[in-house]
């Protein structure tokens, strides 16, 4: 008994974590190593599969949907993040006072990240409605013209951008809300005293001292927003036709509407890649700054 | 006085009282941005609890009707008609076994990164976070269709434990750093082992991160939708797929959708609520302390 606690506890930095490697080695890598193997075949769920090389790939590359895909995966995540981080960055000010009422102003603000997102993109949904939604009657309010919204292909990605933004926005506020609060207050003072304006202050002091914030937002939202899909697929499906159909949307119809698993394997390598690089992209950046 | 000096200091007051009007001007100004920040993120909501007390001809008049009878009826049809209480029942199960099974596994190895500076492996699993999870469920699919385990809890516990796991890992690794060495050491010159520290003196310390890191991954599985979307059936079915699936087939009707959207996410709000210093830290992996 007494040995084998002994060799427990020699081997604690082996034997502590080896479950959850266990469990990531079978729920995550397997599953991408597979993904390597089924992009290899032809092969539809409950069929027979065929062995074809890279031909997936080169079906891929040649492949207008994929090509939309992309295109929108980009659209859609390159308006969204710079969005929020203009509204995030401006909440984040307006927040970074006293007032009376913070806590609960600042709880509300965690209501849109944390909600369940199939809840939120319904009610949005019946908020677009062209004929019915709420959406529309704020535009008539204001004396402005009423709009399709998400019926619209030139305005679906535009309105998802619309959603993710206010869904968004208040976490990267309170990211940077964090790093603001860690800015010394004297860099204010000797900033006030030297006769700076509250705008020079902003540019010369609150932002060289969140610039690291900024870029782990920056980072954690545009892998995220590359790989959106639930308010995507609840409130358009990707369409009208394929207007808002971004890869992830397409990858999952692929497999699960047109059930060829072999082609979405492909397309889901696409993706993985393209996400991790822009993580590793975005990481090389915030090493730099 | 003289004259000129007199009227250098009525110019003085009337400045300063300037400066004070300026001031009080700004000061209403930011508080009325802060707000219309507030009323546009709570809007949704608002208008979700309004869809849902507002009976079917209200819902769909073509003006939005602000002021009306409140009606149970919509809440009464979803439960009633809608096996609503099974739905919630089945996601109250995955998320409660698959947070379960993610702090027994995700407990030793975050105190072990966080003890034997394992960054490596920490690097690992946020990784696995940072991969679309759609990556992971085709291959999944396939596995669980050919084990004929599609549509039961087991399949979904699994995958969700992908969502809850690195979690769990990530804010305890930040928690476990902050619990003293010397607790532990004087733990060992007492005779205990090493699973008895981590038991006895690591884990009861750090119980508020425990429960913070329990509460986020139980809300994460809540909110799951894709991997439930394709792996449940029938006799597994979750809240939010129950609900998406509520829009897909026959007539919209509104308020049920209203009651239903309200019903999945009052259990997030409160847990919350219990936990809002930590949802940052969670969302961002551990990236930005609370």
């Amino acid at each position: 008994m007494k040995t084998a606690s002994s060799w427990i506890d020699r081997n604690a930095r082996y034997l502590f974590p080896l479950p959850a490697i266990l469990a990531i080695v079978v729920l995550i890598v397997a599953p991408v190593v597979t993904n390597f193997v089924l992009s290899l075949y032809d092969y539809f769920v409950g069929g027979r599969a065929f062995f074809v090389g890279l031909e997936n790939y080169q079906r891929a590359a040649t492949d207008p949907r994929v090509w939309n895909g992309i295109k929108n995966t980009f659209y859609f995540t390159f308006t969204a993040v710079p969005l929020q981080l203009l509204v995030g960055i401006g909440i984040a000010v307006l927040f970074n006072r006293d007032f009376p009422g913070k806590g609960l102003a600042r709880t509300i603000i965690l209501l849109p990240m944390v909600a369940t997102p199939v809840a939120i993109a319904l009610i949005w949904a019946l908020m677009f409605n062209p004929s019915l939604g709420v959406m529309n009657y704020f535009l008539e309010t204001l004396g402005l013209e009423r709009s399709l919204w998400v019926a619209q292909s030139n305005l679906a990605i535009p309105s998802l951008v619309l959603v993710d933004t206010w869904q968004w926005s208040p976490m990267i506020a309170l990211i940077l809300l964090a790093a603001m609060q860690g800015v010394p207050s004297e860099h204010y003072e000797a900033a006030r005293i030297d006769g700076a304006s509250g705008w020079q202050s902003f540019w010369h002091i609150t932002i060289p001292g969140i610039r690291s914030a900024i870029v782990v937002a920056l980072i954690l939202r545009a892998v995220d927003a590359l790989k959106t899909f639930d308010i995507i697929y609840v409130i358009t499906e990707g369409g009208p036709g394929t207007a808002s159909e971004t890869l992830n949307v397409l990858a999952f119809k692929t497999g699960f509407q047109f059930f060829h698993a072999g082609y979405a394997a492909t397309l889901l390598i696409f993706l993985m890649f393209l996400v991790l690089g822009v993580a590793v992209l975005l990481n090389a950046v915030r090493k730099r700054t | 006085m003289t004259p000129a000096a007199s009227a250098s200091a009525l110019a003085a007051a009337q400045a300063a009282r300037r400066a004070r009007r300026v001031k009080l001007i700004k000061t209403i100004g930011i508080f009325l941005l802060i707000a219309v920040v507030v009323v546009i993120m709570l809007f949704p909501f608002y208008w979700m609890v309004l869809t849902s007390l507002r009976s079917q001809v209200d819902n769909v008049s073509r003006v939005p009707v602000w002021w009306f009878t409140p009606t149970w009826e919509n809440y009464q049809n979803v439960i009633a008609r809608n096996n609503f209480l099974t739905f919630t029942w089945n996601s109250f199960v995955v998320a409660a076994l698959s947070t379960g099974i993610g702090l027994v596994l995700g407990l030793p190895a975050a105190y072990s990164i966080a003890r034997f500076k394992q960054d490596g492996l920490a690097l690992a699993i946020l990784i696995a976070r940072l991969t679309p999870y759609i990556t992971y469920l085709v291959p999944w699919y396939l596995a669980f269709r050919a084990l004929g385990l599609i549509d039961t809890y087991l399949a979904l516990t699994l995958t969700h434990l992908i969502v809850g796991m690195p979690l769990i890992v990530w804010i305890m690794i930040s928690f476990f750093e902050g619990v003293p060495q010397d607790l532990e050491e004087a733990a060992f010159v007492d005779g205990a082992t090493r699973i008895g520290a981590f038991m006895r003196v690591i884990l009861p310390l750090s119980t508020p991160g425990i429960v913070a890191a329990s509460i986020l991954a139980f809300i994460f599985s809540w909110n799951q939708f894709l991997f439930s979307l394709v792996l449940s059936g029938p006799n597994t079915r979750p809240v939010p797929v129950a609900v998406f699936n509520f829009i897909s087939y026959g007539q919209i009707d509104f308020g049920g959708l209203g009651a239903a959207a309200v019903l999945i996410t009052l259990p997030v709000v409160i847990l919350t609520l219990i936990i809002q210093r930590w949802i940052v830290t969670g969302l961002t992996m551990g990236a930005v302390k609370g």
